[in-house]
């Protein structure tokens, strides 16, 4: 049968601004038969985006296509006329693109960005159009079509954006779906809708699909081969059981090493336990934050309370995790503990004494105990300094190092978290995004702190990248007895490194204790709601999730920020009609130092729950 | 959107406010006797001190202040120092043929600046763009007196085609008047086009490297449907805020203009104003210059939250 | 990456700075604004005459001879000379009133963008206010109360770019401002002097290095227009505007060059300064229209 696409020996160079062509991909050969999802993995900058982008016949600016053939059917696309090209896209490959918010035109209203595909191809006009375009956001299972599709992108969730972008992909029912890591911008309990919706439309069109991620336990629920590429080439190639369960490249193996289990009892990695007496070295009480800071013009609005009422506490040298996806306001609970976001009320307490809200009212002490390290390695370090500046900085301010007795002891941390002491006199533009965390890592190490928060730390990296600094961060714990306040939306990464749990939800705990308790029932209906989004490396995981009543219920809405009860219920699959809206939850003991806020005791949620595996 | 609307129009209004102060400090509180000035050799003690009461130079600043606020607000615009007649009839003759002359350039500058300026951003670095580029450096470094003298030398002296003074505008008979009114109004629109031009090709570049454009191209959209649908209703925010700015060179670009080719507008009677130290004429003529270029602004800071959906519409 | 070198333990290997490289016509702009500084400063020394000395021996409205290269003006004195000394009055009062335009500009708006609240608020709207004033409005006001003295004119230039370098000042810092590593310093307790030098101000040298130059066009044409209106530099010094004021009469009796030169060095600086601003401006990346051409 011949293929619907197929890809043979492409290469494609590319040119960074003031340097020479180069080659990013390196001959790659795909093909695709018609109704079947072949999907592209690889880290980023292995060339899978590029590959995926050249079924469209497509390059995007400062790279070209240097050698090798497409087909789409029997027709060969790079040597197309322009005009061609146009007429091919949209209606016979259609592509999804990773960021839908970047992606949909903030201007043009949604309904006539999806029929635009229709008019454009010739296949509908006006009236019918906009009615496909409405029966298209329909199949799509989004709320409320009809008024859908006259609004505007930013009216949409971030779910409901990506199923949009689907919507607009499939209007002209092309042969061929070319989809750009769609899921991975999204949070865990969304990423299953759309998920769930990508593999229902294309099942039910037959439609042929070229689908790139890195994220292999995504990629095992909707693939029916896969490739891998790295470096613009590819390793390996077969199919997707097969890719999973006996893996024959050395670089295969090392991307499924990778991947964590998914969080359980048995997985959770720590035994640890406060001992009996210890005092927190950190107390959080009664924290309540808003999003904006009051201004001139602005009063104090209620919607926008970020945290409610956060109660913490942070053992020394222990990991304590913070869990929760966007909005949760673990991000904020950071700042505010660094000083960096003045709370409305409540107090932090170092070591007893309380610290002042803003940290240019701290202490030198106070400051150098608590480090923080962020999220992205592009944007943590300042770009017209050099590494030595970077980590120097602290050294100078807070021991009043100088001179060469400085320069050694960067040099001493640079090797500390696994980099050349010749990085010091680099510029950040010149390091990898691993190193470049490496070096915040270096930063905040070099205050010899009590605590080091760490917000979404390896969120941005590569998973192979992320698993080395995992490991190294490990090491630096048991080395330098700090304890780590872990946020993450990553629960398989928390259970390998955290001692204690803390699960956020709009704002408030909800769920808090030792590791192995908070990740196996009785739990809180939302941190199991959370732990069964998590895919498992393992074909079928989907439907048996979408089988459960949990994950039904899991369609996400707004998050309700201002709530006085709790805020969960509408997404609960153990609501109390009445109860859970009209009072808090209460708080739980259930022993071993796991507490729990929800209406249901101990044993009616160990009675109710249970996890997928 | 409503609600941005009202805060804008009451910004506005404070600052309409903060400007009658700045204004009322700045002719009769800054050092320089004003009845001095005014008398200039005239002044003996006796005048000075006559010219200081009718001035009501004696009572301390505040309470001037508000005197003068109030007697403008209720539309007594007082009379001139130099000759005595009613402002508001000075004023009112000037500021229509002022008016006509920054709508006459308008009208002109503004269609074809924005389709140039579209046309430059839709073939960026080809050989139209590179044209209006070296032409619109050259205008936007030349100033204006020095263009209205090229275009007096060439085409009043030279080729004697059009006037170089125009010092009675008569609309009654509107389109000859407008015919004597090119030279001055090309001077203006010379200027104002260059900015405009560049200003827009920055602005729909800017549109054109987001990451929904490139999905539009991903969806087989022609080059020129993008431009027209996809990008210059993004960019018609940017541009309502380029066309604001450039009040402000067409405002200073009248004052010279009017001086220039004799022109009986605003902006002359203004120059005229400080030459003579005719200090409530000065007081008038600036506010109304201002409440004309705040409402302007506000009416295009409207109009950049109605360009934009998400404004229009929050969540 | 590049290797490791073998250097002696306390020799570090420090990269250098990206260098940005200059095309054709940015060299040019920047030969012509070093050409104008250069006059700027040794003018006076080069000029063959005193600034309102007549010419010995002279009429108004010559042509170019070899006492006079450029003929002499309305009242006999020699044209090139004026010319000299106003290039130090131009470029000289259009930079000091850039430079403390930029300055109180920056702090204003960069302070604004870090402190934020009720701060910021109010600054914007001072802002606001200021700039709804339209600039030759405000100048004339100035003049008129007090008088065209020299600071008087730079005051009043530097007044009206403040407000605009404020403005976008506040808008570059707050992007920056907004970015991990200036939390991380905020974190650390740095003061805001600390921040705003080491962490904001380098990474916002090169948009508002554009900004300068805008300004500084800005300076000398309406500077020129001033005096070109009677109400900047008065006689008899001379500046390049009120050298275009004075020889209008030429005009009807066809001594063009008096009237010309003047305009001419206007504009020529002006475009100058305008190409290395093009240049400077254009050194970001690609973009899809470069797509949309093919």
């Amino acid at each position: 049968m011949t293929p619907l696409l197929r890809i043979e020996g492409l290469v494609v160079e590319g040119r960074p601004p003031s340097g020479m062509w180069i080659q990013t991909v390196n001959g790659v050969s795909v093909d695709v038969a018609p109704g079947e999802v072949v999907a592209l993995i690889g880290e980023s900058g292995a060339g899978k985006t590029t590959v995926a982008l050249g079924a469209l016949g497509y390059t995007r600016p400062g790279t070209r296509f240097k050698a090798g053939r497409v087909f789409l059917e029997d027709r060969e696309i790079l040597g197309l006329t322009p005009r061609e090209r146009r007429d091919l896209r949209g209606k016979d490959v259609a592509y999804v693109a990773q960021s839908a918010q970047a992606a949909l035109n903030p201007a043009i209203p949604i309904g006539e960005q999806i029929a635009e595909s229709l008019i454009l191809h010739g296949i509908a006009s006006g009236k019918e159009a906009m009615k496909r375009s409405v029966a298209l956001l329909d199949l799509l299972d989004l709320p409320d079509p009809e008024s859908l599709a006259h609004r505007y992108p930013h009216q949409a969730s971030g779910g409901q954006q990506q199923r949009i972008m689907m919507a607009m992909a499939m209007a002209c029912q092309p042969k061929l779906l070319v989809l750009d890591e769609p899921t991975t911008a999204l949070d865990v309990t969304t990423q299953i809708e759309v998920l769930k919706a990508i593999k229902d439309v294309i099942r039910e069109r037959g439609t042929a699909a070229l689908y790139v991620s890195h994220d292999l336990s995504v990629v095992a629920q909707i693939a029916d081969r896969i490739l891998v590429l790295n470096q613009g080439a590819v390793v390996e190639e077969g199919g997707t059981g097969e890719i999973l369960a006996r893996p024959q490249k050395e670089y295969t193996r090392t991307l499924l090493g990778a991947v964590k289990p998914k969080p359980s009892r048995d997985v959770a990695v720590s035994d640890w336990n406060p001992a009996e007496g210890q005092k927190p070295i950190l107390t959080v009480k009664g924290i309540d934050a808003t999003y904006v800071n009051p201004g001139m013009f602005q009063t104090v609005d209620r919607e926008h309370h970020v945290l409610h009422d956060v109660e913490l506490d942070v053992f020394p040298r222990e990991v304590l995790a913070v869990v929760g996806e966007s909005g949760s306001g673990k991000s904020t609970l950071a700042r505010v503990i660094a000083g960096l976001h003045p709370p409305l009320g409540g107090e932090i307490a170092l070591d007893g004494t309380v610290l002042p809200p803003h940290s240019r009212q701290r202490t030198k002490e106070q400051l150098r105990r608590i480090q923080i390290i962020f999220q992205s390695p592009d944007q943590s370090l300042n770009p017209e300094r050099r590494i030595d500046d970077a980590i120097g900085r602290p050294l100078e301010l807070y021991f009043g190092m100088r001179g060469s007795e400085k320069q050694d002891r960067i040099a001493e941390l640079l090797e500390m978290v696994g980099l050349d002491p010749d990085y010091a006199g680099r510029f950040p533009a010149e390091l990898s995004g691993g190193q470049r965390q490496r070096v915040s890592i270096a930063r905040a190490f070099a205050a010899k702190p009590d605590i080091i928060l760490c917000d979404e730390v390896l969120s941005s990296l590569d998973t192979v990248v992320a698993a080395r600094v995992l490991d190294l961060m490990r090491e630096l714990r048991e080395k330098h007895q700090v304890a780590y306040v872990f946020i993450s939306h990553d629960l398989s990464t928390v259970a390998s490194i955290a001692d204690r749990v803390a699960v956020m939800y709009a704002g408030r705990i909800v769920d808090a204790g030792l590791t192995k308790e908070v990740f196996s029932p009785p739990h809180h209906p939302y941190t199991q709601l959370l732990i069964n989004s998590v895919p498992a490396l393992r074909q079928g995981w989907l439907e048996d999730v979408i089988a459960t009543r949990e994950a039904s219920a899991g369609m996400a809405s707004n998050v309700m920020l201002h709530d006085p009860a709790c805020p969960f219920r509408v997404r609960c699959p153990l609501v109390i009609e009445g109860k859970c809206g009209s009072e808090p939850p209460p708080r739980r003991d259930m022993g071993q130092h796991h507490v729990v806020y929800c209406q249901h005791t101990e044993s009616e949620l160990a009675e109710h729950q249970r996890l997928l595996d | 959107m409503f609600k941005l609307i009202a805060k804008r129009l009451f910004l506005g209004l404070i600052t309409l406010l903060a400007i009658s102060v700045i204004v009322f400090i700045g002719t009769e509180i800054l050092p320089g006797d004003v009845a001095q000035a005014v008398l200039g050799q005239a002044a003996t003690p006796e005048t000075l001190a006559a010219l200081r009461a009718t001035l009501g130079l004696n009572e301390p600043a505040y309470v001037r202040y508000f005197i003068w606020l109030g007697k403008f607000l209720t539309g007594d615009l007082g009379v001139a120092l130099t000759n005595g007649m009613p402002l508001d009839r000075i004023i009112g003759q000037r500021l229509t043929n002022t008016i006509y002359l920054a709508l006459y350039a308008a009208v002109v500058a503004l269609p074809l600046a924005l389709a140039l300026g579209m046309l430059s951003a839709a073939w960026p670095e080809g050989t139209f763009d590179r044209i209006v580029s070296s032409v619109t450096v050259f205008f936007i470094s030349v100033p204006e007196f020095v263009i209205a003298l090229i275009l007096v030398l060439i085409f009043a002296v030279e080729l004697g085609w059009f006037p170089s003074i125009n010092p009675r505008p008569r609309w009654s008979d509107f389109f000859p008047t407008l015919g004597a009114m090119v030279l001055p109004m090309l001077t203006l629109v010379l200027t104002v086009l260059a900015h405009i031009i560049r200003m827009t090709r920055a602005a729909v570049l800017d549109v054109l490297k987001q990451a929904y454009i490139e999905m539009a191209l991903l969806k087989g959209v022609s080059k020129s449907r993008i431009i027209l649908k996809h990008a210059i209703p993004n960019a018609l925010g940017p541009i309502v805020n380029v066309i604001a700015l450039n009040l402000g060179y067409l405002i200073s670009g009248v004052v010279i203009v009017e001086v220039v080719f004799s022109y009986p507008g605003l902006g002359r009677l203004m120059v005229d104003s400080v030459v003579f130290r005719d200090v409530p004429q000065i007081q008038v003529v600036a506010m109304v210059f201002c409440a004309f270029y705040v409402s302007l602004n506000i009416l295009a800071d409207i109009g950049a939250i109605m360009a934009n959906p998400r404004l229009r519409y929050a969540k | 990456m590049s290797q490791t070198t073998a250097a002696a333990p306390t020799q570090r290997k420090r990269s250098k700075r990206a260098r940005p490289r200059p095309d054709f016509w940015a060299w040019l702009g920047i030969s012509i604004v070093l050409t104008g500084i250069f006059l700027a400063i040794f003018g006076p020394y080069i000029a063959p005459y005193q600034v309102g000395e007549l010419v010995p021996g002279a009429s108004q409205f010559l042509p170019p001879s070899s006492e006079t290269l450029l003929g002499t003006d309305v009242l006999g004195r020699d044209v090139f000379t004026r010319l000299l000394y106003g290039a130090r009055l131009t470029i000289g009062i259009a930079l000091v009133a850039t430079v403390l335009g930029f300055v109180l500009g920056m702090a204003v708006g960069f302070s604004a963008a870090e402190i934020r609240g009720r701060y910021d608020d109010f600054v914007t709207w001072l802002i606001d206010v200021f700039l709804s004033f339209p600039p030759i409005l405000l100048a004339l006001i100035d003049i008129a109360s007090l008088s065209s003295d020299l600071w008087v004119l730079i005051g009043t230039i530097a007044i009206i770019h403040s407000s605009r370098v404020a403005r976008i000042g506040r808008s570059v810092a707050m992007n920056i401002a907004a970015l991990e590593f200036v939390e991380v310093a905020r974190a650390r307790g740095e003061g805001l002097v600390s921040i705003l030098v080491r962490e904001i101000w380098p990474s916002t040298i090169r948009p508002l290095a554009v900004e300068f130059g805008l300004r500084m066009t800005y300076s000398i044409l309406f500077l020129s227009s001033l005096s070109f209106l009677g109400l900047g530099i008065q006689p008899p010094d001379a500046d390049w505007g009120s050298m275009v004021k004075e020889n209008l009469n030429g005009l009807q009796t066809g001594a063009y060059l008096s009237v010309l030169a003047p305009a001419l060095a206007i504009a020529i600086l002006t475009v100058g300064v305008n190409l290395i601003v093009d240049w400077l401006g254009s050194q970001s990346g690609r973009s899809i229209s470069e797509e949309l051409t093919k």
